[in-house]
C-alpha cells in the first residue's frame, strides 16, 4: 500500500468511526492522517505478526484524542481486522477514544498531553544505553504544546543527544477553543531550535517532504530532530478545515456525512476501495444550522487576548 | 535511612547494569557515591519532575529497573498523572523514592512537609507503598522491589535512624513486622505504626508498659498491599488499635487499618494517631512538629493512656 492509499483510508476509517461513535477529534484525526500514513508505510520499522519485536521502531501517538488515526493505520496494517475498527468508543471494545495500549502494535497508552515526549525520550535514552538500533518517535500536537512537561522533556532530550529521538508535531495551527495564535502566541520553530533541537519544516500533507525529513534523522550534532508539519485541521473535507467546530462536532446523519464521505471521494486514489460506501453517498445539500452556537457561523470567542496597557 | 538505601542500591546495580537512578536534581551528599560508582546507572534529570517520571516510564518499558529521587512531595504530587498513566496504568517498573516522609524538613515550611502522599499512593491500582520504619527495613525492602514488576512507592525519613526492627531478614511485601510481645499487664492494647515514628512508637511502648499497660507492636513497613491477616488477628485480640503515622489521618496509614476492620467486625476499636487533617503552620524541626501535633512518644502514650485507661 502506498502512504496516498493509506492517509486516504485513515481519513475514511476516521469520517466513519466518528460517525458511528458520535465520538470527537475528527479535525485533528484529518490533519495528522498524511503523516500517519508516511510513518505507517515508508519510515516505521514494525512486524504485524510480532508485535513485540524489539528490533521496531517505538511510536506514540501524544496528540492521544486522534486515536483514530493510529487504529486505521494499524488496523490496515495487519495488526488486527479491519472490521473491529467500526466498534471505536462502544461498549466493550478494545478502541477507547484516546489511544489504548490494550491493542496488538500499541505499546503506550495517551489521552492526557505533554505525557509522550518524556517516555519517548526514556525510550530512546534506553535503545542509546542498549546500543539497539530502534528510533524513538512520537507525534505530538501543537496545542499539546502548552503543556510544561513537554519543554521538560525537549530540554533533556537536547541535553542527552538523543539522535535516535523524532518528534513530529502535527502544526494545525489550532487547538480545543480556537487558533494557537490567539491563545498562547508561539513560533514553533524557534521554540524547539531555542531547545537546541534539529528542527525541519514541511508541509504536513506534502508525502514527499514528510518521507525526506522523516528518513533518515541522524545528524553530526547528535540532536534530537523534531519535524513540524505544517497542517491543515479538517484537511481532506473543505467544510470541516479550518473551522474550530470540528474540533469536536462529528458528522451526522444526513448532509455532514454524506458530503464529508463525497469530498474525501473526489481525492480517492484509484486502487483504493472505500470498505463503507464504495460509490460514495447520495448527493446531498449541505444545510449548517443557524442559531446553534457551536457552528461555525456563529462561533466567535469572547476572551480574546486582553491588551495590556504599556506604560 | 537514606544513605542506606543508596549503599544498598549501589550493591544490587553493581551486580545489575538494569538497575538505574534518575534524580530531580537533589540528593546533595547522599547520591555522590551512587554517580561516582556507577555512573553509566545514574541520570540528573534536572528540576523537572514530569520529565524524570515519564523518562523512567519509558526505560523501564525498554527492560530497566528505575528508581527516581527526589524530596518532599516533589517526586509524587508534582508528576502524579506521569505516576499513574505512564508508570502504574502500564504496570512499568518504576520505584518512586522519597526523602523525607512526613516533618523531616519541618523547618523549611508547609511546602516541604510530606503529610498526604501516602494517602494519594495509595489511591493508585497496582502502586505498593512501602514505608520502612527504620534503616534494616529500608535496605531489605530496596532488594526486594528492584525485582518486583510494577510500580511501588518507597517513602523515607531521613539520615540517622536508630534500627528497631532487628529481626528482619528477608523483606516480604504486604507483611507486618512484631517488634514486641504483650507482657503479662494488667491492660492490653495494639500498637501499629508505618514509616520513620517507630522510633517514637517504640519509646512510647516502653512507656506505656511502666504504666502498666502491655502493647503488641508492630512495625507495618507495607501500606499497600495492607496485611489483613496480623490486623484481624489483633483486632480478635485486643479491644484498642492504635495506628501511628506521620502523616495525615485521611486516607494514610490509619485509614488503610480502618478500612479492613470495618470490612471484618471484630472486637476491637481503632483510634488512629496522625496530623488530624489541618497544615502546620509552625516553624520548627521534626522533634519539635512531632511534639506540637502530638505523635511523639509522650503523645503516642498520653492518646494510648485516655483510651485504655478511659481517663
Amino acid at each position: 500500500m502506498t502512504s496516498k492509499e493509506l492517509a486516504w483510508l485513515i481519513r475514511r476509517h476516521g469520517i466513519e468511526m466518528t460517525h458511528l461513535s458520535g465520538g470527537s477529534h475528527i479535525g485533528a484525526i484529518l490533519s495528522v492522517a498524511d503523516i500517519m500514513g508516511v510513518l505507517y508505510t515508508d519510515i516505521l520499522k514494525f512486524d504485524s505478526k510480532n508485535p513485540d519485536w524489539d528490533g521496531r521502531d517505538r511510536f506514540i501517538l501524544s496528540k492521544g484524542h486522534a486515536g483514530a488515526s493510529v487504529y486505521a493505520a494499524i488496523a490496515e496494517n495487519g495488526f488486527f481486522p479491519v472490521e473491529e475498527l467500526k466498534t471505536h468508543y462502544a461498549d466493550g471494545s478494545r478502541l477507547s477514544g484516546h489511544v489504548s495500549h490494550h491493542l496488538p502494535g500499541i505499546d503506550f497508552s495517551t489521552g492526557s498531553l505533554g505525557h509522550g515526549l518524556p517516555v519517548a525520550a526514556g525510550r530512546a535514552l534506553a535503545g542509546k544505553q542498549d546500543k539497539k538500533n530502534f528510533r524513538s518517535f512520537v507525534v505530538m500536537g501543537d496545542g499539546e504544546c502548552n503543556e510544561g512537561s513537554v519543554w521538560e522533556a525537549a530540554e533533556f532530550a537536547n541535553h542527552y543527544k538523543l539522535d535516535n529521538l523524532v518528534a513530529i508535531v502535527d502544526h494545525n495551527h489550532m487547538q480545543s477553543l480556537d487558533y494557537c495564535n490567539n491563545t498562547l502566541e508561539v513560533d514553533m520553530a524557534k521554540r524547539w531550535s531555542g531547545f537546541g533541537w534539529n528542527v525541519i519544516e514541511v508541509d504536513g500533507h506534502n508525502h514527499d517532504e514528510l518521507r525526506a525529513a522523516l528518513k533518515d534523522t541522524s545528524n553530526s550534532e547528535h540532536k534530537p530532530t523534531v519535524v513540524i508539519a505544517h497542517t491543515v485541521k479538517g484537511k481532506g473535507v473543505p467544510f470541516m478545515e479550518m473551522d474550530i467546530l470540528w474540533h469536536y462536532r462529528f458528522p451526522h446523519d444526513g448532509w455532514e456525512y454524506n458530503c464529508a464521505v463525497n469530498e474525501l471521494h473526489k481525492s480517492k486514489p484509484e486502487e483504493v476501495v472505500d470498505p463503507y460506501t464504495p460509490n460514495g453517498c447520495p448527493e446531498t445539500k449541505a444545510e449548517p444550522e443557524k442559531g446553534d452556537h457551536t457552528v461555525s457561523e456563529t462561533y466567535h470567542p469572547t476572551y480574546y487576548k486582553r491588551e495590556v496597557e504599556h506604560r | 535511612m537514606r544513605d542506606t538505601v543508596i549503599r544498598t542500591l549501589i550493591e544490587l546495580g553493581k551486580e545489575d547494569k538494569n538497575i538505574e537512578l534518575i534524580t530531580g536534581d537533589l540528593g546533595f551528599g547522599v547520591l555522590k557515591p551512587f554517580w561516582e560508582t556507577l555512573p553509566d546507572q545514574f541520570i540528573n534529570a534536572g528540576i523537572a519532575e514530569q520529565n524524570m517520571t515519564g523518562v523512567a516510564a519509558g526505560m523501564a518499558l525498554e527492560g530497566k529497573k528505575m528508581f527516581t529521587y527526589s524530596i518532599g512531595n516533589f517526586p509524587t504530587l508534582r508528576c502524579l498523572e506521569q505516576i499513574r498513566n505512564d508508570c502504574a496504568y502500564h504496570n512499568a517498573n518504576v520505584n518512586i523514592i522519597c526523602v523525607g516522609g512526613g516533618y523531616v524538613y519541618g523547618s523549611l515550611g508547609m511546602s516541604h512537609h510530606a503529610t498526604e502522599d501516602i494517602a494519594v499512593m495509595r489511591a493508585l491500582p497496582g502502586v505498593t507503598v512501602i514505608c520502612p520504619g527504620d534503616p534494616a527495613e529500608a535496605a531489605s525492602a530496596v532488594r526486594t522491589i528492584a525485582n518486583t514488576e510494577g510500580t511501588c512507592y518507597l517513602r523515607l525519613g531521613r539520615g540517622g535512624e536508630k534500627v528497631v526492627n532487628t529481626g528482619i531478614k528477608e523483606f516480604v511485601i504486604g507483611r507486618a513486622y512484631k517488634i514486641r510481645d504483650a507482657k503479662d499487664l494488667p491492660k492490653k492494647a495494639a500498637i501499629f505504626s508505618t514509616g520513620a515514628i517507630l522510633e517514637e512508637a517504640s519509646k512510647a511502648c516502653d512507656m506505656l508498659e511502666e504504666y502498666g499497660i502491655a502493647v503488641e507492636q508492630y512495625s507495618f513497613p507495607t501500606v499497600k498491599p495492607i496485611d489483613k491477616e496480623t490486623i484481624m488477628k489483633c483486632a480478635e485480640k485486643y479491644d484498642d488499635i492504635f495506628t501511628v503515622e506521620e502523616h495525615n489521618t485521611v486516607g494514610g496509614f490509619g485509614g488503610a487499618v480502618s478500612e479492613v476492620m470495618a470490612e471484618n467486625p471484630s472486637k476491637a476499636r481503632l483510634h488512629r494517631i496522625g496530623i488530624n487533617d489541618f497544615y502546620c503552620i509552625e516553624v520548627g524541626s521534626q522533634s519539635y512538629l512531632r511534639k506540637q501535633v502530638g505523635i511523639n512518644a509522650d503523645g503516642i502514650t498520653q492518646k494510648v493512656k485516655d483510651v485504655v485507661c478511659g481517663e
